[in-house]
Parts: C-alpha cells; sequence; structure tokens
C-alpha cells in the first residue's frame, strides 16, 4: 500500500483526513467504538451547561481514541456569541483551535455568512486557528481564507441532512480557488459520498451524524476511514475522462477474418475517436 | 446576594469566588469554562474572581455536538 500522504493544517500534519463529529451517538460506548475504527486524529466538541448529573466524559472517550480535541461554535448565530463561545473553549480545552459555526437558521442550519467573517476576522487577530463552517460558495471561501482562516470546510448539503454532495462543481472551484486545506464539512450520509469529496480533490472531510445515527456506528466509521482513503488515492492517480461512447480496450487491430464475406464489416472496424466529455 | 447560575436563582449566604462555585458542580476543573455577564472568567483568575450581586454565570463543560 502507498503512504498516504498527510494533511497538514497551521503546520501539522494529520495521517488521518477524517475529522469526526460527536453529535447524535446514543451512548459515550458508542461514540467510542465509533471513533477508534474511524481512525480519526482529530474530534469536534461542542461546548454547553455543565450537566453534574451526567454519566462520563465525552473529553476522556477522545482522548483514549488517541485524538486531538477541535472546540466548535455550534449553536452560535451571531459573531459576538461565537467569539465568546471560542474563548471560552480555548480556556476549557487548552487549545487556540477552534472549528467555526455561526449559523443563519434553525430550519436549514445554514452559515450567516457575514458574521462568520467577522468571527473570523477577529478569531485570527486573537491567535486562533480558525476552521470555519461555511456555505459551498466559492467567493465566501476566498473572503475566509483572505482574512486568515487556516482551512475552509464547506458543507455538502445542510447539517444532519444525509443529501450528500448538492453541488460538487462548486467544490471543484473552491479546491481551484483557495490554498489553503478544504475541508468538506456537513452532509455526508454514507461512504460514497465521503469518497467524492476527496475525488473531487477536498482535502479531508469531517463527518458525524452519518456514521453515530448508521445502524452500525463503529462499521459505517471503519467504511468512512476506507472511503476516506480510497477518495485520496483516487484523487492523486488521476481519473480517466468521461466518455459518451465506449473505448475498446482490446483493439481491433490483427483481428483474424472469420466472416465467410472477406468485405464484410469486420474489414472496416476502426477505433472509436470520438472525443472525451 | 442572589445570582443565577446556568439559567437557574442560587441564593449565596456568603461571599464565594468563582473556584469555590465550580467545585460545587463539578468534581474536575478538566474541560470546564466559566463565563460571568457575557464575559469570560479565564481559568487563572477563577479564586480571584467574586461574585456580586445579580451575576449571571454559565458553568460550561464539553459536549456532544457540532
Amino acid at each position: 500500500m502507498p503512504q498516504p500522504d498527510p494533511m497538514i493544517i497551521a503546520g501539522e500534519p494529520f495521517s488521518s483526513r477524517l475529522v469526526m463529529g460527536t453529535g447524535g451517538a446514543p451512548g459515550l460506548d458508542v461514540l467510542e467504538r465509533a471513533l477508534i475504527a474511524s481512525g480519526t486524529q482529530m474530534t469536534t466538541v461542542a461546548l454547553r451547561r455543565l450537566d453534574p448529573d451526567a454519566p462520563g466524559s465525552v473529553l476522556d472517550v477522545i482522548e483514549r481514541a488517541g485524538s486531538r480535541v477541535l472546540p466548535n461554535t455550534a449553536g452560535c448565530f451571531t459573531a459576538a456569541e461565537a467569539v465568546l463561545t471560542a474563548k471560552l473553549a480555548r480556556d476549557a480545552f487548552e487549545t487556540d483551535w477552534v472549528k467555526l459555526e455561526v449559523i443563519g437558521d434553525e430550519d436549514t442550519l445554514l452559515p450567516e455568512v457575514t458574521e462568520l467573517v467577522d468571527a473570523a476576522e477577529q478569531l485570527v487577530a486573537d491567535g486562533f486557528v480558525v476552521l470555519p463552517y461555511t456555505t459551498d460558495d466559492p467567493v465566501v471561501a476566498r473572503r475566509l481564507e483572505g482574512v486568515g482562516c487556516a482551512a475552509v470546510m464547506p458543507l455538502g448539503s445542510p447539517i444532519g441532512s444525509g443529501s450528500g454532495i448538492r453541488n460538487p462543481y462548486n467544490l471543484a472551484i473552491i479546491r481551484e480557488q483557495v490554498s489553503v486545506p478544504v475541508i468538506l464539512d456537513a452532509g455526508i450520509g454514507t461512504a460514497s459520498d465521503a469518497a467524492l469529496a476527496m475525488e473531487l480533490g477536498c482535502d479531508g472531510v469531517l463527518l458525524a451524524t452519518a456514521v453515530t445515527r448508521a445502524h452500525d456506528p463503529a462499521l459505517m466509521a471503519t467504511a468512512m476511514r476506507h472511503a476516506v482513503e480510497a477518495g485520496r488515492l483516487a484523487h492523486l492517480a488521476g481519473r480517466i475522462p468521461r466518455r459518451l461512447y465506449a473505448r475498446a480496450s482490446t483493439g481491433f487491430e490483427g483481428m483474424p477474418t472469420l466472416s465467410p464475406d472477406p468485405t464484410g464489416p469486420e474489414a472496416t472496424r476502426t477505433y472509436d475517436d470520438r472525443p472525451d466529455l | 446576594m442572589k445570582v443565577t447560575v446556568n439559567g437557574e436563582p442560587l441564593e449565596l449566604s456568603e461571599p464565594a469566588n468563582v473556584a469555590e462555585l465550580v467545585a460545587r458542580s463539578a468534581e474536575s476543573t478538566k474541560g470546564v469554562a466559566v463565563a460571568v455577564n457575557t464575559e469570560l472568567v479565564p481559568k487563572s483568575t477563577w479564586a480571584e474572581h467574586w461574585l456580586t450581586d445579580g451575576d449571571r454565570i454559565e458553568l460550561l463543560k464539553a459536549a456532544q455536538g457540532g
């Protein structure tokens, strides 16, 4: 097997290109098995009110799975809320990395991009390594890179929808137009979605629900690990062009004339020279 | 002195600092963060940050999500 090339974010290498979320798991034991199966090296957590009666600690689970913690600002609707949440997370988890989320409405959970760019700018100025969850808009992705984000994380489709990648062309454009890592975040439903993201040139995939709400989360985590690796290798290998018509893998040259009519169609058969799509 | 902790009213009979308030609710300070009146109170200053009447305190920790 070829050695996988690492994903490098803010100078730090990650041999796993699968970033895991933690939402939706029915229990911490299920989450732990899924995180271990995924092989992830970066797992995101939210910050919520302390409940003295809640059993176990998601931080301990992530630690045991050998992953670093990536705090997020899930649930924030304004730049001010997100900036304060990021600062609280830095104090709680002793990391200046943050998955920046600023949501626009409760139905679509789509990013509020004006607040997002504002929050990103403030956090970068304060020394944070900012990984923003954003739309699949290449112009916004360029803005986020411009204010100093360490990566951009466009959505494939709405959070938790499992609808896959609705606009692969935009992702391909984003990948061409920014130089920081592009991590597909949100919308993954199954392994082929994750593989497609990687084939399109994304540097990594972030997913949660597709694993945590699968019938067998640890098995789906294994599938996702392989899908991300397969997609990356396929991207590096370079796919063949798409064609409308067949292209024979075995040519007609040297074909014997086996028809009783030596001037029949076999005599004039040639390669298809129609162009690629 | 009346304060609000995670949205619930709390009556304090004597002065308390943030470190003492955290110790009432959490076994460990690992992964815990505190905001008072929508300002971060850094962990390093919890013992010196005394609560005042009407303070709104948020005690936070890591949770699944995002």
